[in-house]
């Protein structure tokens, strides 16, 4: 079994990951480059004698020094040398997607060109002439349609014959016009003198072009001063002679090759029609109907959410229900009984906990990716801008913020379609304000327990405003001090509107699916057990709690232990907040997860699972608490530190601990001073 | 409006070969890139996507407040307006 690398390059939009998808299948596994945050999808697959191993580059235009995830394609091309670089080419847009083909010749990758999209680009009239085409590029063209699954086996066959082949001296190759050229000779010819490590990694030639574009990366790696000298001066000398810097005029005759190309080998039959589309468009992002499409669609996303997954929701809290049971009864009486609780109330209790969301979650995700498949979420973006703009943040802010309400964690993910750093960290620290499904649980408690059927509706609406209007004020204060800086200019490709397939969405809402699954099986997971630990540890003697009922015994074992004690050890300081050492227990209790705010809370009012939903528990909160303290509970909930998977997340997308820190410190202080102050402005007024 | 935006809109219509911003162009006309009053990193990024010199830029769309819509390279995209106001064109 012979084995091969294959880097998969592209633009964004060209279908690159639906093609990845369709060459990988299941078998992905998705990682982060060292030291940066952008992500790495390898799949491997087996073809005739070959076992092939796929890499997913991020999608790019070009392939420059100006931002990491081109960085990341360009090294791993140039350092890690696959056998073969496949450059998804959405074919009914050819001119602007072969820009980064250019690229990858001029770098002398061995090259297959997959035209993506051909069923798209044979609706618009558009007709190849592979052959002579392939010719020019000097690689193989092989047209497949990504979301169908078409074209699979020919492209792998072109791939197998790429490596076999090998790298070969190249014959077209673009030409930049005597004057950079004469230029570019001289570049070389001090590279091949002086720079023996760049020839070495990069060849003389691509060396000299990139010199001449001043590519901060190249520059940065060039010894000798005489050498940076020659490059000034040619610099000079061109800038003079165009009145433009080089980088621009090379990018011109870039496209004046791939014009050339084209010309001969590409023919339309039918005008480019942008009809419909652009009526759509007029309509979806007009001043008047915009926001209010977009919104609607946005109810409708979350009616469908919360309605439709009731359902298998109540399925899965009745399986987790029943298989503790289970273990219960069935547990050998008297042995080992610390096991028995770590897992029917640490792993059960905890983890399932979290699972019995994945409906609704995987129903969010998925009417979030049948937005963004079928295009409509570009305009969006522009909906949103103008908001989003005075806040200080991108339009494409909004994409990760809306996913938040589902779970924090695919969100804080999601925050990779941003490209400004600034934009991105501050996107990030504000989105736990945009309150996810876990803390939902805490208000399906509360609100029915403190307020009547008619409030219920109005009541769970505020709080969720509030997160909204805390993100905003909390975004735009950060904007103005500790990350101040131009927001990204924005310039965004519209996609073309597009039947999403039912393959390519289900794809999409598994894999944010799986995410959250992970981060049960292994944080929440971790996180329960040393939570039932400090929850369970230590212990009272036997003799006390030995004449007790079970959920006596129970909650006098959560007040002995270290939860407990903490609990208590910070009522003082909560009491200002209308709170109580058993809301303080509570609230120590589900910082692992928000879920088990709830079970925490059963715990303390001794409370069985099964009468948790009844009456008892709502009776025994509205006995002890008033409706303004339920209220600022759910308040505090909502605004104070997010849950360990979302602090982990957000270390791992910010690449360092301060921010998880400064997030987890900084809501939790807010909450606190907010919280202080409805409460206290709250009794003053009702007295 | 700053003053020179207006007498741009006046020149232009005076003749089509005077420089102006993308900005200012209405909607359906075909006009051609001759620059970007930018830094190195936005020129390029735009560069990259198809704004090179003489590239034939369509606006689809330019009905303030509403979006900014040209066809570059065949490829629809929406600009901010502080972008679209430092692109030259003619």
């Amino acid at each position: 079994m012979k084995q091969i690398t294959v880097a998969l390059a592209g633009n964004p939009n060209s279908g690159k990951s639906s093609l990845f998808n369709t060459l990988t299948g299941a078998r992905q596994h998705v990682a982060n480059y060292p030291g940066v945050t952008v992500e790495r999808k390898e799949g491997c697959c087996r073809h005739k004698d070959y076992e092939i191993r796929v890499v997913d580059l991020p999608g790019t235009y070009s392939l420059t020094a100006y931002s990491a995830e081109e960085l990341i394609a360009r090294h791993f091309i140039l350092e890690e040398e696959p056998d073969v670089v496949v450059d998804v080419v959405d074919a009914s847009n050819i001119e602007r997607n072969l820009y980064l083909g250019v690229q990858l010749i001029e770098m002398n990758a061995p090259l297959v060109f997959a035209f993506n999209m051909s069923d798209l680009a044979k609706r618009r009239g558009l007709e190849f002439d592979l052959e002579q085409l392939s010719r020019l590029l000097e690689a193989r063209i092989v047209p497949t349609v990504g979301n169908k699954g078409q074209g699979r086996a020919a492209l792998l066959d072109a791939v197998i014959a790429a490596a076999e082949q090998g790298r070969s001296k190249r014959i077209h190759t673009v030409r930049y016009g005597s004057e950079i050229e004469e230029e570019l000779a001289k570049i070389e010819k001090a590279v091949v003198e002086r720079e023996q490590q760049l020839v070495d990694k990069y060849g003389p030639r691509w060396s000299a072009i990139k010199l001449i574009e001043q590519d901060e990366e190249i520059l940065g790696q060039v010894q000798h001063q005489e050498v940076r000298e020659i490059v000034s001066n040619s610099i000079g000398h061109l800038r003079s002679i165009f009145r433009d810097e080089p980088e621009i005029i090379m990018a011109d005759r870039r496209y004046g090759f791939i014009s050339g190309a084209c010309l001969e080998t590409i023919k339309s039959s039918v005008e480019l029609r942008h009809d419909i589309s652009d009526t759509i468009d007029a309509i979806v992002t007009s001043r008047i109907l915009g926001l209010p499409i977009f919104l609607g669609l946005m109810y409708v996303t979350f009616f469908m959410t919360f309605t439709v997954g009731k359902y298998p929701m109540h399925g899965l809290e009745m399986l987790f229900n029943s298989l503790a049971l289970m273990i219960s009864r069935h547990w050998p009486a008297d042995s080992v009984l610390w096991l028995r609780s770590l897992l029917v109330d640490g792993v059960i209790g905890g983890v399932g906990g979290v699972l019995v969301f994945l409906p609704n979650i995987l129903l969010l995700f998925l009417a979030i990716a049948l937005l963004e498949d079928s295009g409509y979420m570009a305009r969006a973006a522009f909906v949103m801008d103008r908001i989003m703009h005075r806040i200080g943040l991108h339009g494409k802010s909004f994409i990760p913020m809306l996913i938040g309400f589902g779970c924090s964690v695919p969100a804080i993910m999601a925050t990779r379609i941003l490209e400004n750093r600034r934009d991105r960290l501050t996107t990030i620290l504000v989105i736990p304000l945009m309150s996810c499904g876990a803390r939902l649980t805490v208000y399906a408690l509360f609100i029915p327990a403190f307020f009547p059927p008619r409030w219920q509706g109005p009541v769970l609406w505020i709080i969720y405003i509030v997160g909204i209007v805390l993100g905003i004020v909390c975004a735009r204060l950060l904007r103005m001090t500790l990350l101040q800086g131009e927001t990204m200019p924005f310039v965004m490709e519209l996609p073309p509107y597009r039947m999403p397939t039912g393959k390519a969405v289900f794809v999409h809402t598994w894999q944010r699916g799986w995410m959250y699954l992970r981060k049960a099986g292994t944080i929440i997971l971790g996180a329960s057990i040393i939570l039932w630990a400090a929850a369970n540890f230590p212990r009272p003697d036997h003799e006390v709690s030995a004449n007790l009922s079970e959920q006596a015994a129970r909650q006098q074992v959560l007040q002995y232990s270290l939860v407990g004690r903490i609990g208590q050890a910070i009522e003082p300081a909560i009491r200002p907040l209308g709170f109580d050492w058993k809301i303080g227990t509570a609230l120590i209790g589900s910082i692992p997860a928000k879920e088990l705010f709830v079970s925490q809370m059963g715990i303390i009012y001794a409370v069985g699972a099964e009468d948790r939903k009844a009456s008892s528990l709502p009776d025994r909160l509205r006995a002890d608490y008033t409706p303004l303290v339920g209220f600022c509970v759910m308040l505090f909930v909502l605004i104070s530190a997010p849950c360990v998977a979302t602090a982990a997340m957000t270390r791992q997308e910010t690449g360092a601990w301060r921010w998880a820190a400064f997030q987890f410190v900084g809501l939790t202080g807010l909450a606190y001073v907010i919280t202080f102050l409805v409460y206290q402005t709250g009794r003053a007024l009702l007295g | 409006m700053t003053k020179r935006m207006i007498q741009g809109q006046d020149t232009a219509s005076a003749g089509d070969n005077q420089m102006r911003p993308l900005s200012v162009v209405r909607t359906g006309e075909r006009v051609r890139f001759v620059r970007v009053n930018a830094g190195r990193g936005l020129n390029g990024r735009l560069a990259a996507m198809g704004f090179v010199p003489n590239a034939g830029i369509t606006v689809v769309s330019n009905n303030h407040p509403g979006p900014f819509v040209i066809i570059v390279k065949e490829a629809k995209m929406m600009l901010g307006r502080g972008v679209a106001h430092k692109i030259m064109v003619k």
